[in-house]
């Protein structure tokens, strides 16, 4: 029990908040992508914490942890890729300028 | 051989369903199916009839349906009184089959005939092993059809046309008897069976009165089917079909049915009370006489045969009435053969000169020789002279007759006995009259001088087809009766003792052997052969002349049929015009009125609901509709297309939630 379990909730909550706010006002797709990353790095963050405080003798937080980084990954890369073949083929990664579907 | 009776039913119907579906390719050649399914029936039953002989018997039953807790089965019995009569009939009808090719030889409905004539022989093998009053009453009813067809066969002509419906609905209304009568008999005992509602109405399931009348339905449909009086007008009429058709449906088969049916029913008039029988008794005998009297006036060969036939059914009528079911089928069987053989012989004359009058013939005998003998064996059957088939049968029909009154006296009905009597008279002066009219017939067709010479010069004997049948039919006819001699058997004769024995479960009397009968049969007979020749071979003209006119009210009176026919267009007819004329009336100005009313209101109905539907219904519809698109309108603003609007309004909302959690509390 060397650090209160307020430290790192807090700090999740300020990455969450600075993720949150970056998707929300950000028009730039790859900055929205790093805010969504921070996002859930919050939530991993919130994951271990009690994981460590409410179950300290098993490791599934930390397990679901590894999960949550794991889909993370494959979804920057998807998410790149598409803003790579966008920005390559209309020169845009603005989202406010991809209206290609809309009626 | 024997588990195959079915079979004997079904191939007439298979050749039926061939002719009618072969029709169109194969034309009259369609006539061959009948006459091969016949024969092939024929030899079929001769086998079974030589197994039953030899004392097999069957019975085979199928539940038909089941009602709740009660199954009702059906099924087919071969007893000896249906073996023989399977082999008789089949008989007599592949002999009309084969005769049909000649005598219908270039009419234009050749497969329709042949179809009918199959569907006919159908229904009465069928009819004769059914075990049940349901297989009974469908082969019955398709008899009557047939017989309906087979008499308008010309229905272009007026003729034909209206005999047609005068059989089928004169027939009809005994139909509607027997079938109460059935339905009244399965109310009371829930059963089909001939020998089961006899035993049920013995253990008393049945009240008296009931059985009474029941057993008197079911003799209503013997009444209308074999017609007896007073529904007998259809027979002669019938004359309008085709000879052989009447041949075998109006003289040897159908109209048996109904002596058959009383037989088959015997169990339960012989235990219904014992005035049943006796009716069935009284309507036999008086219908004998009374047709026998009408034939002996008629000029029409062929209704001198219709009427010969109605009355030699009274007869059989008048033996199952006294109890003898040994007489009664007896002279069923015999009968089939001769009045068969005897309607072929007619018809082959009227083949000959075109013409059914007899004082239009005279002299045919060197033209037709065989013809001639064939009619000669079956008129001596008919007229009961020893040793010819109607001999023996008419001697036991007589004989019942004269134990009636003990009988009656026996059952407590000895009040009525002189009813008996009155009915042995009639059975006798029934015979005498037989031999009377048959000899007349016999002389004017065969004997004297041919009287039209244009009609004789064109006479010919009939082709071999023709003949040929004759000559097999006459030898059962000259034969069959030694099947009654005293001969053979343990009952007094060999028929009594093949029946009688099954004739006794089922409650039949055994006549007791009285010595005058048979003596008085045939002095009667005789005379009645004496008289015919004297009036006719050797009195003239004049001298038979001078006899109608002193008895002119009597011969006007036969000539007229007893004014029957009148009294039935007088009354029957003439109320059932008016009533439907009454009936007509009401229709018009009742009925129609009532439906015009209803059709108005229909209207107004219609338009007050259509203005409903208008206005409310198609109002509700669209004013959901209109609802809807403005709602939509409404809410299209907030679908921005901005990814980041959603988020934002999710954000919110999530807060929002998060608020409501801590202030509701969890």
């Amino acid at each position: 029990m060397a650090i209160p379990i307020l430290y790192p909730l807090t700090l999740g909550a300020f990455l969450f908040g600075v993720g949150l706010y970056g998707a929300l006002t950000k028009t730039n797709a790859i900055r929205i992508l790093m805010s969504v990353e921070l996002m859930l790095n919050a939530v991993n963050i919130n994951l271990v914490t009690f994981s460590r405080y409410i179950t300290p003798n098993n490791y599934r937080g930390q397990i679901l942890t590894v999960f949550v980084m794991t889909v993370a990954a494959a979804e920057a890369a998807v998410g790149l890729a598409i803003i790579l073949v966008l920005g390559r083929n209309r020169n845009v990664v603005d989202i406010d300028k991809i209206t290609l579907l809309k009626g | 051989m024997i588990q195959f009776t079915w079979l004997v039913a079904v191939l007439p119907i298979i050749s039926y369903l061939l002719i009618v579906a072969l029709e169109r390719r194969l034309g009259d050649k369609t006539a061959y199916f009948g006459i091969a399914a016949l024969l092939a029936a024929f030899v079929l039953s001769a086998g079974i009839f030589v197994e039953v002989l030899n004392g097999a018997t069957y019975h085979k039953e199928f539940t038909w349906v089941i009602s709740g807790t009660r199954a009702i089965p059906l099924g087919i019995q071969l007893d000896h009184l249906s073996a023989t009569l399977l082999a008789a009939v089949t008989l007599v009808s592949s002999m009309i089959h084969i005769y049909s090719l000649g005598y219908m030889h270039g009419d234009k409905r050749i497969p329709r005939y042949y179809a009918v004539l199959s569907l006919f022989t159908a229904g009465m093998l069928g009819l004769v092993i059914a075990d049940n009053y349901f297989i009974l009453l469908v082969s019955w009813e398709i008899m009557g059809l047939c017989s309906y067809l087979l008499i308008g066969h010309w229905y272009e002509q007026k003729g034909p046309q209206e005999a047609s419906m005068k059989a089928f609905l004169t027939t009809r209304i005994g139909d509607v008897a027997l079938m109460v009568g059935i339905w009244l008999f399965f109310a009371y005992t829930g059963s089909l069976k001939f020998g089961e509602i006899g035993e049920m109405i013995k253990a008393g399931h049945v009240p008296a009165t009931a059985a009474l009348v029941g057993s008197l339905l079911i003799f209503g449909g013997a009444v209308g089917k074999s017609a007896q009086f007073p529904l007998h007008v259809w027979l002669p009429d019938a004359m309008a079909g085709p000879t052989p058709a009447s041949a075998l449906i109006h003289a040897a088969t159908m109209v048996a049915a109904g002596v058959y049916l009383v037989a088959r029913s015997f169990p339960i008039f012989s235990a219904a009370p014992p005035q049943a029988l006796l009716v069935v008794a009284i309507i036999g005998g008086f219908t004998s006489i009374f047709a026998a009297s009408i034939a002996t006036v008629m000029t029409d060969i062929k209704k001198v045969l219709a009427y010969s036939t109605v009355s030699q059914l009274g007869y059989m009528v008048l033996a199952l009435g006294a109890g003898s079911v040994v007489a009664g089928t007896f002279h069923l069987t015999t009968h089939a053969f001769f009045k068969a053989l005897l309607f072929l012989v007619s018809g082959s004359v009227i083949h000959a000169v075109h013409s059914q009058e007899m004082h239009e013939m005279g002299g045919l005998r060197k033209k037709m020789p065989i013809t001639f003998w064939a009619w000669t064996i079956g008129t001596l059957a008919l007229a009961g002279v020893p040793p010819f088939a109607g001999f023996f049968s008419k001697d036991e029909v007589l004989l019942a007759a004269a134990n009636l009154p003990a009988r009656l006296t026996e059952q407590g009905l000895g009040h009525l006995a002189w009813i008996g009597n009155l009915v042995f008279f009639f059975g006798l002066a029934t015979a005498f009259l037989t031999a009377y009219y048959m000899t007349r017939a016999t002389i004017l067709t065969f004997f004297g001088q041919p009287r039209d010479h244009h009609k004789y010069d064109h006479a010919h004997e009939s082709p071999g087809v023709m003949a040929w049948p004759l000559i097999v039919l006459s030898v059962p006819a000259a034969l069959v009766g030694f099947a009654g001699t005293t001969w053979f058997g343990e009952h007094g004769n060999w028929w009594a003792s093949f029946i009688g024995e099954q004739a006794l479960e089922w409650g039949a009397a055994e006549p007791h052997h009285i010595g005058w009968v048979m003596p008085l049969a045939i002095a009667s007979a005789l005379l009645g052969i004496l008289v015919g020749y004297l009036l006719y071979g050797v009195a003239g003209v004049k001298t038979r002349q001078n006899a109608i006119t002193a008895l002119r009210p009597l011969y006007t009176l036969l000539k007229n049929k007893y004014y029957v026919d009148e009294l039935y267009m007088g009354t029957v007819v003439a109320a059932t015009l008016a009533f439907s004329r009454v009936v007509g009336w009401v229709d018009q100005n009742v009925v129609d009125r009532i439906v015009n009313w209803v059709g108005a209101a229909g209207e107004w109905f219609a338009d007050v609901a259509g203005a409903t539907d208008r206005y409310v219904v198609d109002g509700a519809v669209n004013g959901t509709a209109a609802a809807a698109m403005s709602a939509g309108k409404g809410l299209r603003r907030l679908q921005t297309g901005y990814v980041q609007s959603y988020m934002l309004t999710m954000a919110a909302m999530v807060v929002v939630g998060i608020i409501l959690f801590q202030v509701i509390g969890g």
